[in-house]
């Protein structure tokens, strides 16, 4: 029973990544009809930049230039990452998605994997080869329940990433930038009509995106220190699975889709050797895609694509 | 003048849909261009909002200014015209009012959007009781309605309208061109395209008559409807 516990709080922090992560893809895909292929990269660039913001306050903090507390820098990364990230995410979309909106999808969905290597490779360049290690903004403390063990950052981790998706749900349904994108979501070619530009509409959903990847990258910095300019190919694969199975344009559906992915990774972890987890953990996906293939949720949406 | 168009000609896939279109609207009027299916009747109001691309040839001028510098979405917002699409094309996921809030996204009257709001939901009383229904929800009379009221939120100056009558019934039909009527008593410039040219015609004070991509007649509804080729060809006899 401590076993299942167990793995069910390590499977809500490794959920917390793909639910983040998802939500970039879903987003974009609902409004732009669109695969973003580029956003697994842009998880690993928010984590890179999440590494240098950190590392800088660190440094900055031990010179004495500034006295900031850790958790003040934890703080201070994330806004400043997410900022940062975001530009990245705007762009990627004005140079590598504006001028290809009315190209055929493919085109599209190829320029995103380009995308992808040419931030991967771009990194190697920058930085080379070496991996680097994210600096330890927290320092960790266990807290042991009825045999089940949880540390402050797993607490921490899934707070905040679940703090930020109440935050986007709220921003979606509340506020009329939300209400644009979901109308973009349903019927993108009227949106003008409405006197709403369509280009700001992608590049804000561009910038909220890749801003919670960067989040996603710096609390996966503080769970794995261990970062790698290749780190984001899979991890995005699996997000991208997960903004698929919770439907179209569906930020509770990319959420719960996350968590599940998280879930039945860890669980399937737990039973069989590490080695068969994704073999098993994606057979199970699939499978579930095959009774549900329009995901868990999902907005409805016109057909039509020309006015 | 208020919106003057010379030469519109719109291609699509290099195939010409308007062949050079010279017409102009003077402030406050109601205008119609009546056409069958397919003669480029909503080519024309896309090309007015910018939503296809028109020829190095066009000119078309609004208020003194040159529209083709201006996006789509300027063109409501800082032109003032409004556009109510073919089939409504309402956003079928949000609510009536989030569809008449959405239309005022850049708009910063506040007292202005709460005022028109108000004008739409007396004028419709039908959308005030299901304002909080999904438009994709509504019957066609209610959507018309609400594509209007959503037209009307977005910009008074100058509306475009295609085919409103599509889908009523002929009493609902009534109603609404009461309403255009009214909402052009107080100051709307209207540009209707119409296949039920009669209608369009009893409505409006001038019109024009598109046929394949050129516009072959022009007068005012009453020579129009006593043309003897408008008559054949539009009328039924």
């Amino acid at each position: 029973m401590a076993n299942i516990l167990q793995n069910l709080v390590n499977a809500l922090q490794w959920g917390s990544f793909y639910a983040l992560i998802a939500l970039g893809y879903s987003m974009v895909y609902s409004i732009l009809m669109l695969f973003n292929f580029a956003h697994g990269d842009i998880f690993m660039v928010g984590a890179y930049i999440g590494f240098g913001v950190a590392t800088g306050l660190v440094a900055l903090t031990s010179m004495g230039a500034i006295v900031l507390p850790n958790w003040l820098i934890l703080v201070l990364t994330i806004i400043i990452s997410m900022f940062l990230t975001s530009f990245v995410g705007m762009l990627v979309e004005r140079i590598g998605y504006r001028p290809l909106r009315d190209a055929p999808r493919a085109s599209a969905a190829i320029t995103g994997l380009m995308i992808g290597i040419i931030l991967e490779t771009g990194n190697l360049a920058l930085l080379g080869a070496q991996r680097v290690s994210f600096p330890p903004l927290i320092n960790s403390v266990t807290y042991e329940l009825g045999g089940v063990y949880i540390t402050n950052k797993k607490i921490m981790i899934v707070f905040v990433s679940i703090g930020f998706m109440i935050a986007l749900q709220l921003f979606v349904t509340r506020s009329k930038w939300g209400m644009a994108m979901r109308a973009m979501a349903y019927d993108y070619v009227v949106v003008p009509l409405m006197g709403v530009s369509i280009n700001n509409i992608a590049r804000m959903t561009f910038a909220i995106g890749s801003a919670l990847a960067a989040v996603a990258g710096i609390l996966f910095g503080i769970a794995y220190p261990v970062l790698d300019p290749y780190m984001g190919i899979l991890f995005g694969w699996k997000a991208f699975v997960a903004a698929i199975l919770g439907g179209r344009g569906s930020i509770m559906g990319a959420t719960l889709a996350g968590f599940l992915l998280g879930f039945i990774e860890i669980f399937v972890a737990m039973i069989f050797p590490s080695t068969l987890r994704d073999l098993i953990a994606y057979s199970i996906v699939l499978l579930i895609l095959v009774f549900r293939p329009h995901g868990f949720f999902g907005e409805p949406y016109s057909a039509k694509l020309r006015l | 003048m208020m919106l003057s168009v010379e030469n519109l000609t719109v291609s699509y896939d290099k195939i010409k849909a308007l062949h050079g279109l010279n017409f102009q609207i003077d402030e406050g009027e109601i205008i119609t261009i009546i056409g069958a299916n397919g003669a480029g009747k909503s080519t024309t109001l896309k090309a007015i909002s910018r939503l296809v691309p028109v020829g190095k040839e066009t000119r078309m001028t609004y208020m003194g200014k040159d529209m083709l510098s201006y996006p789509p979405d300027k063109v409501v917002s800082q032109l003032g015209i409004s556009h109510v699409p073919e089939g409504r094309r309402l956003f079928g996921n949000l609510t009536v009012m989030e569809n008449l809030k959405l239309a005022t996204f850049a708009r910063k009257d506040t007292a202005g959007i709460k005022r028109d709001l108000e004008r739409v939901f007396s004028i419709f009383t039908r959308l005030k009781e299901r304002s909080t229904q999904k438009a994709g929800t509504l019957s066609g009379g209610e959507q018309q309605m609400l594509a209007i009221g959503r037209a009307f939120m977005s910009a008074r100056k100058m509306m475009l309208l295609d085919e409103p009558s599509m889908g009523l019934a002929p009493l609902l039909m009534l109603d609404v061109f009461d309403a255009l009527r009214e909402i052009n008593r107080e100051g709307t410039t209207i540009l209707l395209v119409e296949q039920n040219a009669r209608l369009a015609l009893q409505f409006a004070q001038r019109g024009y008559v598109l046929e394949t991509g050129n516009l072959v007649l022009e007068g005012t509804s009453e020579e129009l409807l006593n043309n003897p080729e408008v008559k054949k060809a539009y009328l039924g006899g």
